[in-house]
């Protein structure tokens, strides 16, 4: 399999703030790649890196095995939908969505009818001869969607596309999004600081840090088997244990990460107490103090809630508790 | 074009010159810049600076020729009594000015900030912007129709059997003279007209920052709406009022038309400017006097640059 | 203050503002009426239109309109050009001296009109360039780059950033961009500042007196009148006339740059 994208110690500094740096990637043809951080972690500006809208300080991007080196926006063939979907207000939905074509020459019969089907593949037939300024926000990340995808890029990069959105909205959005990439087969480059989002849509997932990847894998590796504290924490909220705690449980000095819904509080295991419950719908949070360091417990619905203040003890599956690699923590 | 990813390939002479943009952000703007920079650098800056450096050349007393080596001769005659009397003359009327333009203007532009609505909003809006485009030399003109010993103003005067007290205004020292358009009130009265929409704009600007929940704050804590005008917006529309009185102020300074069409025969800096480059041939006196005004407003924008009055701008 | 309701006296001193502001142009128009031509009589004696045939049939006013159209049409044409330069060049990045230039496009207005007549004058003298039509325009081109320039950055603000980048993203480059992308969305900002422009070179008088020989445009023409009055009611008539002219440009960059962004005042 051909590698579509390709960053080799790719940096990119902004005067002193290494905005990225030394980013090495691998993005495979046909593949739903995400990259998944908070904001300033770098994330966008490697998809921008990708898109030609800002070179690299220092490495290498090669796009389907060409290098990109010095090669303007216009001349790759890679199409973004932005987070603000930056539709042209005096263009109609129709033209917004031909824009492409119109430039690369093609007529006006056939660049209508082109952006008429892509309309048709987001589901907004019929919409062509309103203005940006008369759609919801939903329907104009749509347009978006098909002003990029007529143009047939052999790579689509998307700047946190659903941010925009209401949550329902965001969850159909997802999905609908899932199954375009899967009948097009196009390689999509998605850039998420929802880490929901990125797990249920992605094949893969860059974790981003500081201008770093600390972590690229399946979503479940991810989420199941973090390496680094960072992606414990920011990836699904996980406990991190500290060495002399993981030490008690497993007998290795070394951090480990435990996922709240894997906790089980009663009598055995390691002592705790209650600080705080609070009902979150589908479950309860309890908030715990062990011995000095802070966990959270997600109980299903059916448990005994303990008291605030009462002491327990908490325990888990072996299976349950991932060593991480021992960093400075 | 589903083969090629980057299409280096793409020639055209426009496409070849966006490339070499596209690579050097910095030569496009450079580009952008050029004409403009050389335009103002040249014909705006190159003037400011000849004017400068005639200041600093002097008149031969006996020929009248312009001796053209450097002295500060020529700064020492501005500050010869009669010289001296015109720029206080004017910086006296410019700060008249200005503070009645203030006074007038704050209510029109209160009103027009905080109570105008919808079409209201859209009337006062032209209703201030119409009197600020139209032309200049016709709104001095429509005083001169006004102040003239036939014109409405002295009908109207004579209509109410009032005429005792405009009598009795003109027989003042200074203010006053033979009739409205030879006196300073004219003069005053014309330049408060002329230049009134610079200061309204600046404050209604700086009123419709202010939040109304500011002002409902203020009288939830117990102020009378005159102490919340008075602690409240009167502070907060203060940057607003600064910004307005520089356009006021630098517009009376250098004003030679309206006193040499309504007013007294004394001399303002503009008119002293004006007969030493013209008639008099003076040129290096004209332009240190013109001097005056770009150091008294460079006084008065440091000032107010420390004030934060350019954030209403 | 507690209810929305403006006191009376607010109401009032804004209403007599108004009428402070808009009386005395008023006047003018009934002015041009008067059938009185040896002063300025009021109430007017009597009203005639024949004073408009008069000016109608006079050549100094022709020609001295005719000379301000021109110096007006080729004063906006090239602020429009310089001010959209410096707009584009200002509003598309942050650079070393941005807010230099800035300083330098307002200052032109910024300072008093003398200086900027005395300024080009003595310029000229050391130069030696005579007066002539074209140095009119430099004067006036000069002063005029600032209202376009306001229009044009605050609508590039708006415009530029991520919609140029889409234009690229889809294939076009600086020159299409700018053709299909960012022109349709500031012309009518360009188009109200080139109204406001005209205007203002339209009307200028204090520069003009020091830039212009013997020429007349049409501001000088009526200060001429103003100082040395010869024939009064053709003064008046001419006046009506110039508010009415300067009105168009200004009610038309109203309606085209209305609600979105402030216009047009700081410009002056």
């Amino acid at each position: 399999m051909t590698s579509a994208v390709v960053f080799k110690g790719v940096s990119r500094h902004f005067g002193s703030v290494r905005a990225v740096d030394e980013v090495d990637i691998s993005v495979a043809e046909g593949e739903f790649f995400a990259m998944l951080g908070p904001s300033g972690s770098g994330k966008t500006t490697c998809l921008r890196l990708i898109a030609g809208f800002e070179q690299p300080t220092a490495g290498e991007i090669s796009i389907f095995g060409q290098p990109a080196q010095g090669v303007p926006p216009y001349k790759r063939h890679v199409n973004t939908v932005f987070q603000d979907y930056a539709l042209f207000p005096h263009l109609n939905v129709l033209d917004n969505v031909a824009y492409g074509l119109m430039i690369s020459g093609t007529s006006k019969g056939e660049r209508h009818r082109a952006a008429e089907e892509a309309l048709e593949l987001v589901a907004l037939p019929g919409y062509g001869s309103r203005k940006p300024s008369e759609l919801s926000g939903g329907q104009r990340q749509r347009v978006a969607l098909a002003r990029a995808l007529v143009n047939q890029p052999k790579v689509l990069l998307l700047d946190e596309p659903l941010g925009a959105l209401d949550l329902k909205l965001r969850e159909q959005m997802q999905e609908e999004l899932k199954a375009l990439q899967r009948k097009l087969g196009i390689t999509f480059v998605f850039v998420t600081h929802d880490q929901g989002e990125a797990l249920s849509m992605a094949d893969r997932v860059a974790v981003f840090n500081e201008g770093k990847i600390v972590q690229v894998g399946k979503p479940e590796d991810i989420y199941y088997r973090p390496e680094v504290p960072f992606v414990a924490d920011f990836v699904g909220s996980s406990n991190v244990i500290p060495p002399r705690i993981t030490e008690k449980v497993t007998g290795t000095w070394t951090t480990a990460a435990v996922r709240p819904e894997a906790i089980m509080l009663g009598d055995k295991g390691l002592p705790a107490k209650v600080r705080a419950t609070s009902f979150i719908g589908t479950s309860t949070r309890v908030s715990l103090d062990l011995d000095g360091s802070q966990m959270v417990a997600l109980l299903p619905k059916g448990q005994t809630i303990p008291e605030i203040g009462e002491h327990t003890h908490v325990s888990w599956a072996e299976d349950d508790i991932h060593l991480m690699e021992m960093t400075d923590e | 074009m589903s083969d090629v990813i980057l299409d280096t390939d793409r020639k055209g002479i426009l496409t070849r010159i966006s490339d070499t943009l596209w690579r050097n952000p910095r030569l496009t703007i450079l580009l952008l810049l050029t004409p403009p920079a050389l335009w103002l650098g040249v014909v705006y800056l190159g003037s400011l600076f000849a004017l400068l450096v005639q200041s600093f050349f002097s008149i031969d007393e006996f020929s009248g020729l312009i001796i053209r080596e450097f002295t500060l001769k020529t700064y020492a005659e501005l500050f010869t009594p009669a010289n001296f009397d015109i720029i206080v003359r004017t910086v006296l009327m410019a700060s008249a000015v200005t503070i009645a333009a203030a006074l007038v203007s704050f209510p029109i532009a209160y009103y027009a900030a905080r109570y105008a609505k919808g079409k209201w909003k859209a009337i006062f809006y032209l209703g201030v912007m119409l009197p600020l485009w139209s032309s200049y030399l016709v709104k001095v003109y429509s005083w001169k129709l006004i102040l003239a010993k036939e014109g409405i103003l002295n009908w109207l005067f004579e209509t109410l059997h009032l005429s005792w007290l405009l009598n009795a205004y003109l027989s003042l020292p200074i203010i006053g003279g033979n009739s409205l358009s030879v006196s300073w009130t004219g003069t005053f009265l014309v330049f408060l007209y002329v230049w009134l929409p610079f200061m309204i704009l600046p404050i209604q600007a700086a009123l419709e920052r202010v939040p109304r929940s500011m002002m409902e704050a203020s009288g939830d804590l117990g102020a009378t709406p005159a102490q919340s005008f008075r602690h409240v917006l009167l502070p907060l529309a203060l940057p607003g009022v600064i910004a307005g009185s520089i356009f006021t102020f630098s517009l009376t300074l250098g004003d030679y038309i309206i006193p040499q069409i309504v007013g007294s025969s004394r001399r303002f800096i503009g008119q002293a400017v004006y007969a030493y480059q013209g008639t008099a041939g003076n040129i290096p006196l004209a332009a240190a006097f013109a001097v005056v005004p770009i150091v008294i407003m460079g006084i008065y924008l440091w000032v107010a640059k420390r004030k934060g009055a350019f954030d209403a701008l | 203050m507690h209810s929305d309701r403006a006191s009376k006296g607010l109401k009032i001193a804004a209403g007599l503002g108004l009428a402070f502001m808009h009386l005395p142009i008023l006047l003018i128009f009934v002015y041009a009426f008067t059938t009185e031509d040896k002063s300025y009589q009021w109430p007017p004696p009597g009203l005639t239109l024949k004073w408009f045939g008069v000016t109608w049939n006079r050549p100094d006013v022709w020609e001295a309109l005719s000379l301000s159209v021109k110096v007006a049409s080729i004063s906006t044409v090239i602020a429009l050009f310089l001010g959209t330069l410096c707009a584009a060049a200002v509003s598309r990045t942050r650079f070393f001296g941005r807010e230099a230039i800035s300083l330098m496009v307002i200052l032109p207005i910024a300072l008093p009109g003398i200086v900027t007549g005395i300024s080009l004058r003595s310029a000229f003298n050391l130069a030696d360039i005579p007066f002539s039509f074209w140095t009119i325009v430099l004067g006036h081109a000069t002063f005029c780059i600032v209202v376009v320039y306001n229009n044009a950055v605050a609508r590039f603000r708006r415009t530029s950033g991520s919609l140029v980048e889409a234009s690229m993203d889809l294939g076009a480059n600086s020159f299409q961009t700018f053709r299909y992308v960012i022109l349709p969305n500031i012309s009518t900002a360009l188009l109200a500042g080139g109204m406001l422009a005209f205007a203002l070179s339209f009307d200028e008088v204090i520069v003009t007196t020091f830039t212009a020989g013997q020429q007349q445009t049409l501001p000088i023409w009526m200060l001429e009148e103003l100082v040395r009055p010869r024939q009064r009611p053709v003064t008046n008539v001419v006046a009506m006339v110039v508010v009415l002219v300067t009105f168009l440009p200004i009610l038309g960059a109203y309606y085209l740059t209305r609600g979105t962004d402030t216009v047009a005042g700081q410009g002056k």
